[in-house]
């Protein structure tokens, strides 16, 4: 049987679940296996439960399941959140020290949480303590490996001579990942490996990490047995371990993005972070580049600065989510009028308002289209997945300057928290298209000059002899102000055609890609890709053949290219993790199509690809709702 | 050769009300970049919405006529990009310390080196006349339909509380002193300020240009009574020459203190200089050393259609 982990750490937010989660996806990728983890996190800075979920695979995986295999823990929070998560057959490593904490003793535990919990021991008639919630799990057939992980910083400190040791209860995470790798018999030499590359800039930290981790994989043989192991396979060559936001910001340093203004949101800040890391850019055969990181005052100063800059010829983008994005639809709309490419990079979360701050949703697709006030030209692309992320970003910047248009690229927190293994990025697959950019201007000059397919060659600020006029107003070729009727006419019809043009001369690849049409075919765009296929895989595994159509340009939509795609599915199921199906709307409005189930998620949680597979299988087999509405995830 | 001042007008029809104050900002501007002989490719004009906006489409320069409040957004935007370009922002007093009042203040924190100019008449003209930030409380200007309930705000003091490192003032109906002026803030390293004020004979009754001039003041000796008069003439000097705190602390005082006289005399000139603040383009260039000679707006970014930036060391570091 193929190999098909998942692994689980929990723990109050600041108490290094991510760098475990890390430490662990970096040894099992090293072992040679796919990796997809997910993070959930409260809004909080400290001492919130904050989890990761590594699935790790023999086979290409795009998304999480319902069921965790391994799960460890140093606090009773993740027991009580997660105890039922671990399947038959799972085990769940946890601090023997906790045994007797009482569920209302857990401060973080919120109390529509705290009911449901206690509902659910009483109907197991386990008490409300750690010790019910492992019961349950052993009753259920999971293996209980409990460690005192004091007794083991008290080993350490012994072994060691290192008194200091006795109390860092901040090497949990790293204890925790050790005795995990141990019971599942992965080699050693990865995990001490990492820890170094992880804590490189701090010599100190990683010895004293080692050490403990040294210490706790040695102890993880004396747990016993564990019917699942990770014994490594085969290297893939080529492959990277990525977090989510390295696609778009790989993206635009080969794009040759050069200027990013953003104001701190989350989870679009990651981005403009990591860019600004790397502000020095090599660059083959010329002196070092750069790209101006400027953290700006809000959103509508994120937007104007990127604007700016793109007049001067620089590429230019900003990275946001929802509520950001709202501030930013005047100058949208600016941009709209003074044909200006932009791009912007927009990580949705679950709206609305400040909504669920810090947990995803594809909440936003139809406020991207329809942004902005008044008629004017834009595109609004999504990416399914964060290899796509990074090809995706040089195409929005190209459909930004071939049809001088502000570009929504549509990503979301799903994609952001995610770390996987993919292929290597190959930078020589991006290719770079200004447009009609302007590198000298000789005779008169018009910005706005009528031509036949309605794009002007376009100039920029400084450019000798290309002085030209922007104005929020309707403008005449100039830019000028004008409020002359025909002229207004002319302009409209200029800048509305190239929606036109959009959708006649970018490649149908690029628009939608289809992973086969079936009688019964799913429909979606973004994130929801990756549950997708391995939902579509699952029932492929059980003789249920079911197709797939990703729709990447969603506006302007493809509507006959969409049309043709479908012409074979009789039963359309729209996938989305919103509460309106808003890709259905859309389908609806440009191809009167409507979708005939929808499954959605609003949760706040990334869909699983169980559930999904679920859904799907009850609505071919009659038994589903018309609106499949999936819970799952803490 | 330079342009000749007319070079720098362009045929666009100027609608502003006759007798408009903003016709001496306009000419004062395009004297002063004749003067310092900018090519006018190389300059960008920036404004914002309302009469003053329409500025930018009067002068024979780049120019972006921007968002209500937003015109700091776009111009320092373009400055960074393209820090060899002369960026001069223009705006109303509401369109700056209205809607746009936290650009103003965060402006101020970043010192880009480029120039803002303010239209300060007191009143939202092309709306008809509504009271804007700098009118005074209890004022009532010919549309409002009562007396203004809102403080006024110092656009001079608030400029120098956020960090902006040249603040000044100047007059529409004094053309030749408001040149100079522009002048030395274009030159300035740094993030220049100037409050322009400038009567709006159409909405604003109260400070019309014989107000300014002192009309209600004359007495029967006849003696020189404007309320304006000019910093220079005084004793006053601006300039902060030496890194001291104490030299800082008085010179931002007595700029302050400056900044609250009004009524009947109301200085104009420079009221604060400080250019051994660095300037935001000076910043840049300390942590991207080739900053200013490789600016984004120049760098290369393809070959032939192929990307030319070379990621694969970060790509070698992800690798498995």
């Amino acid at each position: 049987m193929m190999t098909d982990f998942t692994w689980l750490i929990g723990g109050p937010q600041g108490s290094g679940v991510e760098s475990g989660a890390n430490i662990f996806s970096r040894v099992c990728a090293a072992a040679g296996y796919n990796i997809f983890g997910k993070r959930e996190f409260y809004s909080n800075i400290k001492g919130e439960h904050s989890y990761f979920t590594v699935r790790v695979s023999e086979k290409e995986i795009h998304s999480n399941v319902n069921d965790v295999t391994l799960m460890t823990s140093f606090d009773a929070e993740t027991i009580f959140r997660h105890f039922d998560e671990v399947s038959a057959g799972g085990g769940i490593i946890y601090d023997s020290g906790l045994e007797q904490t009482e569920t209302v003793k857990v401060r973080t535990l919120d109390k529509p949480f705290l009911d449901r919990l206690h509902r659910r021991l009483e109907s197991l008639d386990c008490p409300f303590t750690v010790t019910g919630a492992l019961n349950a799990a052993r009753n259920n057939g999971v293996t209980l490996y409990p460690v005192s992980f004091k007794s083991l910083l008290e080993g350490m400190a012994a072994e060691s001579g290192n008194e200091r040791l006795r109390n860092m209860i901040r090497m949990y995470n790293v204890i925790g990942v050790s005795l995990s790798l141990g019971l599942v018999g992965m080699p050693a030499h990865p995990l001490y490996k990492s820890i170094g590359a992880i804590f490189a800039k701090k010599p100190q930290v990683a010895q004293t990490n080692e050490h403990a981790a040294r210490y706790a994989y040695s102890h993880a043989r004396q747990l016993g047995e564990f019917a699942h192991n990770l014994p490594g396979i085969a290297q893939r060559p080529d492959t990277i371990l990525v977090q989510g936001h390295y696609g778009t910001s790989l993206g635009k340093m080969v794009a040759g993005c050069r200027f990013q203004s953003y104001y701190p949101i989350t989870p679009a800040s990651d981005e403009s972070t990591y860019l600004e890391s790397h502000e020095i850019l090599e660059v083959r055969n010329d002196r070092p580049g750069s790209t101006a990181v400027i953290q700006t005052e809000d959103e509508i100063s994120a937007i104007g600065m990127m604007i700016g800059a793109a007049l001067t010829g620089t590429r230019s983008s900003t990275s946001t989510s929802g509520p950001g994005f709202a501030l930013m639809t005047e100058a949208l709309g600016w941009a709209g009028i003074n044909e200006v490419p932009i791009v912007i990079t927009l990580y949705q979360r679950s709206g609305p308002s400040t909504g669920l701050p810090t947990r995803h949703g594809q909440d936003d697709l139809l406020f991207a289209v329809f942004a902005g006030h008044g008629d004017f030209a834009k595109i609004v692309y999504a990416s399914g997945d964060i290899e796509e992320s990074f090809y995706d970003t040089g195409r929005c910047f190209n459909y930004a300057d071939k049809y001088q248009i502000p570009v929504i690229h549509m990503m979301d927190k799903f994609l952001s928290s995610s770390v996987v293994t993919c292929k290597r990025f190959d930078p020589s697959r991006i290719s770079i298209d200004r447009g009609l950019l302007l590198e000298e201007i000789k005779g008169e000059y018009k910005r706005f000059a009528a031509t036949p397919n309605g794009i002007s060659p376009r100039s920029r600020l400084g450019l000798a002899g290309g002085i030209f006029w922007n104005t929020g107003d309707e403008s005449d070729e100039y830019g000028h102000i004008t409020e002359d009727p025909y002229m207004r006419i002319q302009m409209m019809d200029k800048r509305m055609s190239r929606l036109d043009l959009v959708l006649d001369e970018i490649p149908e690849s690029e628009q939608a890609v289809s992973f086969g049409v079936s009688k019964y075919t799913m429909i979606s765009w973004g994130s929801a890709k990756g549950p997708i296929l391995d939902a579509q895989t699952m029932l492929k595994e059980n003789g249920i053949d079911v197709g797939f159509v990703q729709v990447k340009l969603l506006h302007p939509f493809p509507a006959e290219l969409i049309g043709r795609l479908l012409a074979g599915a009789d039963t359309l199921i729209d996938i989305e993790a919103n509460h309106s199906g808003q890709l259905g709307k859309l389908l609806l409005q440009n191809t009167g199509r409507k979708p005939d189930y929808y499954i959605l998620k609003y949760t706040g949680r990334a869909m699983t690809c169980t559930e999904l597979y679920d859904s799907v299988y009850n609505i071919i087999h009659g038994t589903a709702k018309h609106r499949e509405v999936l819970t799952r995830g803490a | 050769m330079a342009p000749s001042l007319s070079e720098y007008k362009t045929d666009v029809h100027n609608d502003w009300c006759p007798g408009c104050g903003d016709f001496g900002i306009v000419n004062a501007l395009q004297m002063a970049l004749a003067e310092m002989g900018i090519e006018r490719d190389r300059a960008a004009i920036f404004s914002g919405i309302g009469c003053s906006g329409k500025t930018s489409h009067y002068i024979n320069t780049y120019g972006i006529h921007t968002l209500h409040g937003r015109v700091l957004t776009f111009a320092q935007g373009a400055k960074l990009a393209s820090p060899d370009l002369t960026v001069v922002a223009v705006g109303g007093d509401g369109d700056g310390l209205g809607i746009g009042a936290g650009h103003f203040v965060a402006a101020g924190r970043r010192n880009v080196d480029m120039t803002y100019i303010i239209f300060d008449n007191g009143v939202y003209g092309l709306t008809k006349g509504q009271a804007s930030p700098t009118l005074k409380l209890g004022e009532k200007t010919k549309s409002l339909a009562s007396p203004n309930q809102n403080y006024s705000v110092n656009p001079i003091g608030l400029a120098i509380a956020s960090g902006f490192t040249f603040v000044g003032r100047g007059y529409s109906y004094d053309v030749r002193h408001l040149k100079d002026l522009i002048i030395r803030a274009v030159k300035h390293r740094g993030l220049s300020f100037l409050d322009v004020l400038q009567p709006c004979p159409t909405y604003n009754d109260i400070n019309t240009r014989d107000w300014y001039a002192g009309v209600d003041l004359a007495d029967e000796s006849a003696q020189r009574h404007s309320r304006i008069y000019k910093l220079e003439e005084t004793k006053y000097d601006s300039k902060v020459s030496y890194a001291s705190e104490s030299v800082l602390h008085e010179k931002i005082s007595q700029a302050l203190i400056k900044s609250l006289e009004w009524d009947t005399k109301i200085p104009i000139g420079i009221f604060y200089q400080n250019e051994l603040i660095s300037a935001c383009t000076v910043r840049m260039a300390d942590k991207i050393p080739n900053y200013l000679e490789n600016p984004p707006s120049r760098q290369r970014i393809s070959d032939n259609s192929s990307p030319l930036t070379d990621i694969s060391k970060i790509l070698d570091s992800l690798q498995i």
